[in-house]
């Protein structure tokens, strides 16, 4: 086994794309290491890609935000226009393990690790994220819900590295909310979750909506027939039976020691009453 | 040995040493570098037996590999005591009785640490929640949580 630290993204793509054998991208390890401890996955060669400057950053500019492949979680919490513009979003990325966990997990690496059940990504789809992709090919920007196709599977190509996630620039009267159901209310994976992403217009009415589950099929679903529901409301008490029926009629979840099919599909809907009445709040406050 | 040589500082001091690629930091500081206050105990960041703090940030040691300390700067519960001298969060877990076994307590020395240098006046909710990624199997979590605040009061001086 190798261990490479390039500095340059360039560097990073041929490295994967020329790679002998088996080869493995680190950020935060804290998949990839669990998974090498246990016997899961034998790398060839580990490329570690903190060393690429731009990977590490944060970058707010006139298109929205650009959140560089290696930073941290916890970094997402601690930047303030990041968390007031998509708190949704920083509040997914922040429940993901201790405080241990958060100085190294990563949104990008939650994403390619493509549990059905990983904290950020409901709440990424909800808000539209997108994923800059970085290959031999060259460069293309993906939504991010085309990312994972199943458990542990993504729709990357070989030698492709997803470089940063990027969130539009937040319109006015905007929120977004997630929240997860677990047994244990810190260090656990959800049994369901549940994000919706609102705009309204002037007069407090629903003009867009984007409504996602967690842990509710194998991937992240995004739930269409669930956000049209929202679009013309004023998230009131009608609108949020009908999104609750819709979110519940969309799972297609697992039975396991978790949560049965029928209690992931009833919480579910649950969730998505209630980020939706988060949301909701969220955005009539800006 | 054929390995990558890294240099790094802990506790303020310089130190290097050879590593295997797949070697944790864990296994480096504890088995070539004799610092057995970082302990071992799931390897798969749940437990936080583990903990050391990596340029300002808490990490699970056993999930950072050996070649990643290039450069950074480590603190383990071996810097905490200066000589003879107890860190207030040492000698406030040795008054409260806050550890059984002892396992678990460098790494909730080194949590309690980060939680207090970040937030020096922490409430009951924020001392469990900072300290969730700690598991202790003998005695509990009240006398540590009381433990830790106490320490914050003596540091703030109150």
């Amino acid at each position: 086994m190798r261990y490479i630290r390039p500095s340059s993204l360039e560097d990073a793509v041929g490295l994967l794309a020329n790679a002998s054998g088996k080869a493995a991208i680190l950020a935060g390890g804290s998949d990839l290491l669990v998974r090498m401890k246990g016997g899961f996955i034998e790398p060839d060669v580990i490329i570690d890609i903190k060393a690429i400057d731009a990977l590490g950053r944060i970058i707010e500019n006139d298109d929205g935000f650009v959140i560089g492949a290696a930073v941290p979680c916890a970094v997402l919490g601690e930047n303030t226009a990041l968390r007031n513009a998509w708190p949704g979003v920083v509040e997914g990325a922040r429940l993901i393990g201790s405080k241990q966990v958060q100085g190294r997990c990563t949104i990008v690496g939650n994403l390619c690790n493509a549990s059905p059940a990983a904290d950020s990504v409901p709440a990424l789809v909800a808000a539209g994220a997108r994923a800059l992709v970085r290959g031999p090919a060259g460069s293309r920007t993906i939504a991010v819900e085309t990312i994972p196709v199943g458990p542990g599977k993504t729709s990357l190509a070989p030698g492709e590295i997803i470089e940063a996630i990027l969130l539009d620039k937040r319109q006015r009267h905007s929120g977004d909310a997630y929240q997860r159901f677990t047994p244990r209310t810190e260090m656990d994976i959800a049994v369901v979750s549940a994000a919706v992403n609102l705009t309204l217009n002037d007069q407090g009415v629903v003009e867009k909506a984007r409504v996602a589950l967690g842990a509710a099929a194998p991937t992240v679903l995004l739930v269409e027939e669930a956000a049209d529901i929202l679009v013309g409301s004023r998230v009131d008490d009608g609108a949020l039976e009908r999104l609750a029926e819709a979110c519940s009629a969309a799972c297609r979840p697992i039975d396991d020691k978790r949560g049965t099919v029928e209690f992931r599909k009833k919480v579910a809907g649950v969730l998505a009453k209630r980020v939706a009445l988060t949301a909701y709040q969220r955005a009539g406050q800006k | 040995m054929a390995g990558i040589a890294v240099s790094t500082t802990i506790n303020g001091d310089q130190a290097e040493f050879l590593c295997h690629p797949d070697e944790t930091l864990l296994e480096v500081l504890r088995e070539r570098l004799g610092l057995m206050g970082v302990k071992e105990g799931c390897g798969t960041g749940d437990c936080g037996a583990c903990s050391i703090i990596l340029d300002d940030r808490l990490v699970c040691s056993c999930l950072v590999l050996g070649a990643e300390a290039e450069g950074r700067r480590i603190a383990t519960v071996e810097g905490m005591a200066q000589g003879d001298k107890l860190h207030p969060l040492q000698q406030k877990f040795l008054e409260h009785a806050a550890l059984q076994c002892g396992i678990c307590t460098p790494g909730f020395l080194i949590a309690a640490k980060d939680l207090l240098a970040k937030n020096p006046d922490p409430t009951e909710e924020e001392i469990r929640f900072g300290l969730a990624g700690n598991l202790c199997r003998c005695t509990g979590y009240d006398k540590i949580v009381r433990a830790v605040q106490d320490a914050a009061s003596v540091m703030r001086g109150a």
